[in-house]
């Protein structure tokens, strides 16, 4: 019986999708480059985002050493998450459970890219996941990490009234990008060398053309 | 099963072999010979599954211009021949010209939306037949009422999209309505993600539906991305999701109805995440396989060829009715009406 893998798709019933939820993942990849968000989210060049991961990864463990858990508190993996005043949608990798609030465990997203931009994004995506476990839980939740695999340890991020409302303007910034028909141009710079998209995305071919016509 | 229908021919019997003799296809079980259809009035070959193809007609179906699809045995498109003359590129055109002309799109639109709400409606009057008026059955039922009398007076595709949205809430307000267990509850939709058993169950039967509908759709070559009824997006079947409009109710809420009402499904197949998303789990996914699997198999009467379908073709059916209508071929595109 083949079926199970098919259910990545999903059987949207709003016909106008206008109330369709973001994935929180895109924020994270809207703070890295807008132009990668646009090319996952309006191109479709989907990567490890919420819509081709979520049937895939429902069950599958996330791999934390044991010794990077907290000991003695309830762990929950994968955990979906929502936020219907916000419209986002998305898993959290983990989420500790300690005397029952919550506190989301982010991997570190990306990790090829440069460290400082890397560790914006990871914030962002974690304030994202910490704003809707605030609203399933009806909790305040004050705290996360971040966790790198490459230096295996985890660095604890506070939900300042700054991250949060970097993290909102954020999403504003998304949904503004989504009503658009066209690209955000190239960043062309550092970033590229590092984005996986980069072959898709070709950010040097304005300037090449530019030369090409410059040179007749 | 072997059913020809629109001179295209739809193999789903496992283990058979076609081949080419002279100018006739033989459908083959072992050295028994079950069907010759002559190969002069076939216009495509759909197969399902384990059904063995002979090179010679395959070579044969390239180049008379029959077109040849397969498919998995539960309905998952995977592959086309594509011979050397194929109306795809032309069926493709007329789509996306129908896209760009806003009479041709709504008009599309608006028998999609026709076809739920026919549909719908069924399933309600059912509802009331076999256990009685509830204050919300009348009133989705009344609700259906007018959105087919307000349908025809749509003048954009926000209005035809208001008009279902409308029906479509007060389905649901009665939905729990049509539970007759106690062991389960509706209280009304939510799906990203659900967040009780019954939404997950009707999530997880659409999807499954989704998938039969995007399939039938490729293999009559049609793009199922370009929708008319629902917004365009990558990545999403839009025209799937128009066409499987006309099969929800009739087919996917009712499935999750009766897998519900006779106790196939309990609760011990549901798996609850703290924060509240709820989801079948891997029995529970067997199960309502099984049962759409069965579904499939299943026939009806067709009602405009007058003669038993199995309910898996229904997807196939309306999408060849659809490339036609955008080829010109027919002047309207009947949605598919249950009875
Ligand atoms: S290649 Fe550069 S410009 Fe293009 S998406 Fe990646 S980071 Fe952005």
């Amino acid at each position: 019986m083949d079926g199970e893998d098919e259910l990545l798709t999903e059987a949207l019933e709003d016909p106008g999708g206008s109330q369709e939820p973001l994935p929180i993942s895109a924020l994270a990849q809207y703070t890295y480059c807008p132009r990668r968000a646009a090319l996952i989210l309006l191109e479709g060049e989907w990567e490890d985002n919420e819509y081709t991961l979520r049937g895939a990864r429902a069950h599958e463990e996330v791999d934390l050493p044991e010794g990077l858990l907290r000991e003695g508190v309830r762990v929950e993996r994968a955990l979906p998450l929502w936020s219907e005043r916000l419209g986002l949608v998305g898993r959290a990798d983990v989420v500790e459970f300690l005397e029952g609030v919550p506190y989301p465990v982010e991997h570190k997203v990306g990790r090829r890219w440069p460290r400082e931009l890397a560790q914006r994004a990871a914030e962002v995506q974690l304030c994202a996941q910490a704003l809707c476990l605030e609203e399933m839980f009806g909790l305040s939740v004050p705290v996360g990490a971040i966790f790198s695999r490459a230096e295996r340890r985890r660095r604890e991020v506070a939900f300042t009234p700054g991250l949060r409302a970097a993290t909102l303007a954020t999403l504003e910034a998304l949904r503004a990008l989504l009503g658009q028909e066209r690209l955000p141009p190239p960043a062309a710079d550092a970033r590229c060398k590092h984005c996986s998209l980069l072959a898709v995305c070709m950010p040097h071919l304005p300037e090449a053309l530019k030369g090409l016509e410059d040179g007749l | 099963m072997v059913s020809e229908l629109l001179n295209t021919l739809y193999v789903q019997t496992q283990g058979v072999y076609l081949r080419l003799e002279g100018d006739t296809l033989r459908i083959q079980h072992e050295e028994i010979t079950l069907r010759n259809v002559p190969l002069h009035h076939l216009g495509g070959l759909v197969v399902f599954g384990n059904v063995l193809i002979s090179p010679f007609l395959l070579q044969r179906c390239a180049q008379d211009g029959i077109e040849v699809a397969w498919f998995t045995e539960s309905g998952r498109f995977f592959g086309r021949l594509a011979p050397p003359v194929s109306g795809n590129v032309l069926l493709r055109q007329a789509q996306y010209r129908a896209l760009d002309t806003p009479s041709t799109r709504l008009y599309l639109a608006g028998r999609f939306v026709e076809g739920k709400l026919r549909n719908s409606r069924l399933v309600l009057q059912r509802a009331v037949r076999e256990r009685g008026e509830t204050e919300a059955l009348v009133r989705a039922l009344a609700e259906h009422e007018a959105a087919l009398r307000a349908l025809p007076q749509a003048r954009s595709l926000d209005e035809v999209r208001g008009v279902e949205g409308n029906a479509a809430s007060a389905y649901f307000a009665a939905f729990g309505d049509l539970l007759l267990t106690e062991d389960f509850s509706f209280n009304g939709r939510n799906k990203r993600p659900p967040r009780d058993p019954v939404n997950a169950l009707l999530g997880f039967v659409y999807a499954l539906l989704l998938t039969q509908c995007t399939a039938a759709l490729e293999g009559v070559g049609l793009d199922p991305q370009g929708g008319f009824l629902h917004a365009l997006r990558p990545g999403r079947n839009a025209l799937a999701l128009d066409l499987m409009e006309e099969f929800r109710a009739w087919w996917a809420d009712r499935l999750a109805l009766t897998l519900l009402n006779r106790k196939q499904l309990t609760r011990k197949h549901f798996e609850e995440r703290p924060g509240g998303a709820v989801f079948l789990n891997e029995e529970g996914r067997k199960v309502v396989i099984t049962a759409f699997q069965n579904r499939r198999q299943e026939t009806v009467q067709h009602p405009l060829f007058k003669e038993p379908v199995p309910v898996g073709l229904l997807p196939h059916i309306q999408a060849r009715l659809l490339a036609r209508y955008l080829r010109g071929d027919l002047p309207q595109y009947p949605p598919f009406l249950a009875r």
